[in-house]
C-alpha cells in the first residue's frame, strides 16, 4: 500500500485583509492570524480519504518554515495525518525561501520516507505561484496530475480528472506520481477541537534543509510589492436621461 | 467512596457539557463577526439552562448544541470554498463549476 507525502504551507488566513508594507518589501504578516493554505487542506484531506479507502497506508505531513510551521502541522495531524515533518528554515531565510527551494525539499523527503504519491496543493494564497507540485515532478522526474478535481485509484495506476481552460481533463499517471489539489476535488474536514489535543500526540520530527543537502540561496529578488489600484468612486446621476447620456458616452450603450 | 449510579450519570453529563463548551470556545474564535461577539451569546446559550436538571431535556440540549457545532462547521466550510471560487474563478458561467456548487450545497 501507498505512502502519501502531503505538503502544507503555513499563509496569511484567507479572511484577512492583506496590508503591504509601507517600504514595499512586502506584506504586513506580524500580529496577523494564520492558518492553513486553502489548497493544502484539500490535499490533506485527499490523502486522508485515500487512507480510509485504504488505498493508502500512511499520510506524512510536511511543512517548511519557523517553528509556526508547527501549528499548520498539527492541523494536518488533526485532519487525520499519521505524522508530520517539520523542515525548519529561520525567518530570515524564510523570506527568501521560493517554490524551487521547497520542491528540492520535498523531492528529497519523498525518496528518504519512500513516498509513493505526493499531493500538494495547486498553488498557496500568499505568494500564488503554482509552481512547487510543478517541479516536485520535474526533480523527481515523476509523472504529475495537476489540477486535481477527482482522483480514482485502478490496477496500480492513479486516474485523475483534472480542471483544464473550459472543461476537463481525464489522464491516467502511474505510480510515483505527483498531484495537485484544485478547489474542487474535495470538501475538506474542520479540525476539531478533540482531534487537535489527539494530535499533539502523533509524532513531528524536526530536520533542517541542511540535512537534506537543499541550498535555500535566493533565485528570485523581490523589487517591490505594491497595493492593488483602489476602486474609482461612482457618481450619482440626476435622471435617467444623464445617466442614458453618459452611458452612450462611456461607451456601454 | 462509591458513586451512586445517578451521581455517576451527572458526573457523565457535566463532562460531556463542559466538552461541547470547549468545542463551542474552540470554533467561536474563528467567527465571522468576531470572537467578542460569539463568546457573550455562546455563555449566555448555557447559561438559560444552567438549572435543567432532567436527564432527558440535558441529553436534548446536548444533541441541539453539537448541531450547532456541525452548522458552524459548516458555515466556516462553504464561506471558505465561496471566497476562495470568487477569488481564483472568474468565469460564472462555466457549467462544471456552478454544478459542483449546487452538489455542495445539497450536501450540506
Amino acid at each position: 500500500m501507498a505512502r502519501v507525502l502531503v505538503g502544507v504551507k503555513r499563509v496569511i488566513d484567507y479572511a484577512v485583509k492583506i496590508r503591504v508594507k509601507p517600504d514595499k518589501s512586502g506584506v504586513v504578516t506580524e500580529g496577523v492570524k494564520h492558518s492553513m493554505n486553502p489548497f493544502d487542506e484539500i490535499a490533506v484531506e485527499e490523502a486522508v480519504k485515500m487512507k480510509e479507502k485504504k488505498l493508502a497506508a500512511e499520510v506524512v505531513a510536511v511543512s517548511c518554515g519557523p517553528s509556526q510551521a508547527q501549528e499548520t502541522l498539527r492541523t494536518a495531524l488533526a485532519m487525520g495525518a499519521d505524522r508530520a515533518i517539520h523542515v525548519e528554515v529561520s525567518g530570515a531565510e524564510y523570506e527568501t525561501l521560493q517554490p524551487i527551494h521547497v520542491s528540492k525539499i520535498l523531492a528529497k523527503l519523498a525518496q528518504d520516507e519512500k513516498a509513493d504519491i505526493v499531493i500538494l496543493g495547486k498553488q498557496a494564497i500568499d505568494d500564488d505561484s503554482n509552481q512547487t507540485a510543478q517541479m516536485v515532478a520535474g526533480v523527481l522526474d515523476w509523472p504529475q496530475a495537476t489540477y486535481a478535481s477527482k482522483v480514482e485509484k485502478k490496477d496500480g495506476e492513479l486516474h485523475v480528472t483534472r480542471e483544464i481552460d473550459g472543461g476537463l481533463e481525464n489522464i491516467k499517471v502511474k505510480l510515483p506520481a505527483v498531484l495537485s489539489a484544485d478547489l474542487r476535488l474535495n470538501e475538506p474536514r474542520y479540525a476539531t477541537l478533540p482531534n487537535i489535543m489527539k494530535a499533539k500526540k502523533k509524532p513531528l520530527k524536526k530536520v533542517t534543509a541542511k540535512d537534506l543537502g537543499v541550498d535555500l540561496a535566493p533565485r528570485i529578488q523581490i523589487i517591490s510589492v505594491e497595493e492593488p489600484p483602489v476602486r474609482q468612486a461612482g457618481s450619482i446621476v440626476g435622471d435617467v436621461d444623464t445617466l442614458v447620456s453618459k452611458l452612450k458616452e462611456s461607451g456601454h450603450v | 467512596m462509591m458513586l451512586t449510579l445517578h451521581q455517576a450519570s451527572n458526573m457523565a453529563h457535566r463532562n460531556r457539557v463542559i466538552n461541547l463548551y470547549k468545542s463551542l470556545v474552540h470554533l467561536g474564535h474563528d467567527y465571522p463577526l468576531g470572537w467578542d461577539y460569539f463568546r457573550p451569546r455562546l455563555k449566555a446559550a448555557f447559561m438559560k439552562n444552567k438549572d435543567v436538571k432532567d436527564p432527558e431535556k440535558i441529553e436534548q440540549l446536548i444533541a441541539r448544541g453539537n448541531f450547532v457545532v456541525k452548522e458552524i462547521e459548516t458555515l466556516y466550510m462553504l464561506k471558505k470554498y465561496r471566497t476562495l471560487k470568487k477569488r481564483y474563478y472568474s468565469s460564472e458561467n462555466d457549467l462544471t463549476i456552478s454544478e459542483f456548487t449546487k452538489k455542495i450545497e445539497s450536501d450540506l
